[in-house]
């Protein structure tokens, strides 16, 4: 059930947001350029948690920035909800706040003196007046799990994970429908990698708020994501649900991602001859209850 | 966004100029520019440019380069040489608005062009045949005579070389963070001076917090590994004179010769 119904039932929807034939080169040095996005094209519906994976180097942050236009492509579009955001005269801080990017160590571009005004920047941008501007503030600390207490102090009084939150919430605040997250738990504990993503998973389900978690651990992607992109070299090379990718082990490998161990696991006991439906188990979890049931317990 | 900012403009090229030893060159240009200063005879001038020329074929630096060069001075040179036409008094030429174009003006505009460009192309030409660090490296080698003196000569080094090494960095982190912000919502192009003004502290906030960081990790890593400053400390490379040193030296004295010969002896003979 997992993947062709679903399928068809995405199709009927209303797409937020589509890639059409994205290309984006970086010019480095005097002569060579390197492409950086090579002819990709997608489609995300609303209510989607789309995994982006690929190596270092494979062009997933420049698409995470091309989303909400901070770069130009050089040939190809973006549609959200069906207006080509690169026309002249398109307005890219309306369409900033409704497509959020959180960036890679995204505390480095905290700057106000407490969490709540700097959360409030965002909002006062994108033309929210004080009193709309505080409350979403307030709503949105509330929102990634930051006590009371933490309001009026400065950020960099904060722990790591916790400035991480508050940076994340200067982009919810935006309200926006589609966020997209790179890398939001690198440099993170366990346990803060944990709630990070638990908290994101929360904004999906709750809010209903399309994501896009860019990342390359696989481990992350499998246990929130309803479809992953993997990208390498500038190419996607798959667009589909974690079973169905996460099927494709050994061309992973070849670019340097592996699948989750859990995945690993379960084909070598499929293969060894154990009755287990090996794409049904991508947390540890479900590969618990699916030996489980091949040992008849 | 901000990538087409170079500094340390180097152009990788294997050629002889590259070669040569950083401080040969260093002494070359110092001397190349102070022969432009002195002299202002126009036999000079063409020596110089027929000099410059040779080293420049030599460099095998595109001459596309080296025009690139002249972009941040070319409103000097135009306006000096603008000044120069119309406030240098002598035989009237012809009237261009309230100005009297005089014959000596345009021959000076001319000269102070020609000097400018010649600057501007000597100096350039160190900078696209030699990298930052080995430009450091021969700064303190010929600054050395000044530990006498009690001059901290390995310190200032050092700390032109980490600035060196820093402003890429910064040039990328500052790229980071204005998109960071203008992911939300902020507009760095629209409005009057004081309000793009303002739009720039969000920037400038998380930019210096960052330089500060990374000065403090530097400094950190450098202690880790008993870094004490200049005293015994040997170079990994370091700078030799080999044979085309000493004839570059050779032919700087024939250009100085020459040059004392065009520009005092000559006027006069002629003269």
């Amino acid at each position: 059930m997992r993947n062709e119904d679903k399928k068809t039932i995405e199709d009927s929807r209303i797409p937020l947001l589509v890639a059409d034939h994205l290309v984006y080169e970086y010019e480095t040095g005097s002569a060579n350029t390197v492409r950086a996005l090579d002819d990709v094209s997608f489609t995300i519906y609303p209510g989607e948690f789309i995994g982006l994976i690929g190596h270092t180097g494979s062009g997933k942050s420049t698409l995470a920035e091309t989303l909400n236009a901070l770069l130009t492509p050089k040939s190809g579009s973006i549609y959200f909800k069906g207006e080509d955001v690169f026309t002249k005269g398109y307005d890219r801080k309306k369409l900033r706040s409704h497509v959020g990017l959180v960036f890679q160590y995204p505390e480095h571009q905290l700057f106000e003196e407490t969490v709540f005004k700097d959360v409030c920047y965002g909002p006062k941008n994108i033309g929210m007046s004080r009193k709309q501007a505080e409350l979403t503030a307030y709503e949105t600390i509330k929102k990634v799990g930051l006590p009371d207490e933490c309001f009026y102090h400065s950020p960099f009084d904060l722990s790591g994970g916790q400035r991480r939150r508050v940076a994340i919430a200067g982009v919810l605040a935006m309200k926006p429908e589609l966020l997209v997250l790179d890398e939001p738990t690198a440099g993170l504990d366990p346990k803060g990698r944990e709630e990070i993503l638990d908290m994101i998973a929360g904004l999906k389900n709750e809010d209903n708020m399309s994501i896009v978690l860019v990342s390359h651990s696989m481990e992350d992607v499998a246990r929130y994501a309803d479809r992953i992109m993997v990208m390498d070299k500038g190419k996607k090379l798959f667009d589909d649900v974690p079973s169905e990718v996460f099927a494709h082990a050994d061309e992973l490998e070849k670019i340097g991602l592996a699948a989750p161990a859990v995945v690993s696991v379960m084909h070598r006991l499929k293969e060894a001859g154990i009755p287990v439906d090996d794409r049904m188990a991508l947390t540890t979890d479900e590969a618990v209850s699916e030996i489980m049931k091949a040992f008849g317990v | 966004m901000l990538r087409d900012i170079t500094l340390g403009q180097y152009y990788q090229a294997d050629s002889v100029i590259h070669r040569l030893d950083p401080r040969t060159k260093l002494i070359m240009t110092f001397v190349y520019l102070i022969s432009l200063f002195i002299f202002t005879d126009p036999y000079v001038y063409a020596a110089g440019l027929l000099f410059l020329v040779i080293a420049l074929a030599m460099s095998r630096v595109p001459i596309k380069f080296m025009i690139k060069g002249l972009k941040p001075v070319w409103l000097i040179i135009l306006l000096t040489s603008l000044m120069n036409i119309m406030f240098t008094d002598g035989e009237p030429l012809f009237q261009l608005w309230r100005f009297k174009v005089t014959a000596e003006g345009l021959q000076r505009a001319g000269f102070m062009a020609g000097r400018l460009i010649l600057l501007v192309f000597g100096s350039n030409l160190m900078t696209l045949t030699t990298t930052p660090t080995r430009l450091t490296n021969a700064l303190e080698a010929l600054m050395k005579p000044l530990k006498f003196i009690h001059f901290p000569v390995h310190e200032i080094a050092m700390m032109m070389s980490i600035a060196l090494r820093f402003i890429p960095l910064l040039v990328d982190e500052t790229d980071k963070i204005m998109k960071a912000q203008l992911a939300r919502g902020a507009d760095f192009e629209s409005g009057n001076l004081l309000k793009r003004t303002k739009a720039m502290v969000p920037v400038l906030v998380p930019l210096f917090i960052s330089a500060f960081r990374r000065a403090n990790d530097l400094a950190m890593a450098m202690e880790a590994r008993c870094y004490h400053g200049g005293e015994g400390r040997t170079q990994m490379k370091p700078l030799k004179y080999k044979g085309r040193d000493y004839i570059t030296f050779l032919l700087l004295v024939i250009y100085l010769a020459l040059v004392v010969f065009l520009g005092h002896f000559l006027p006069g003979i002629l003269g």
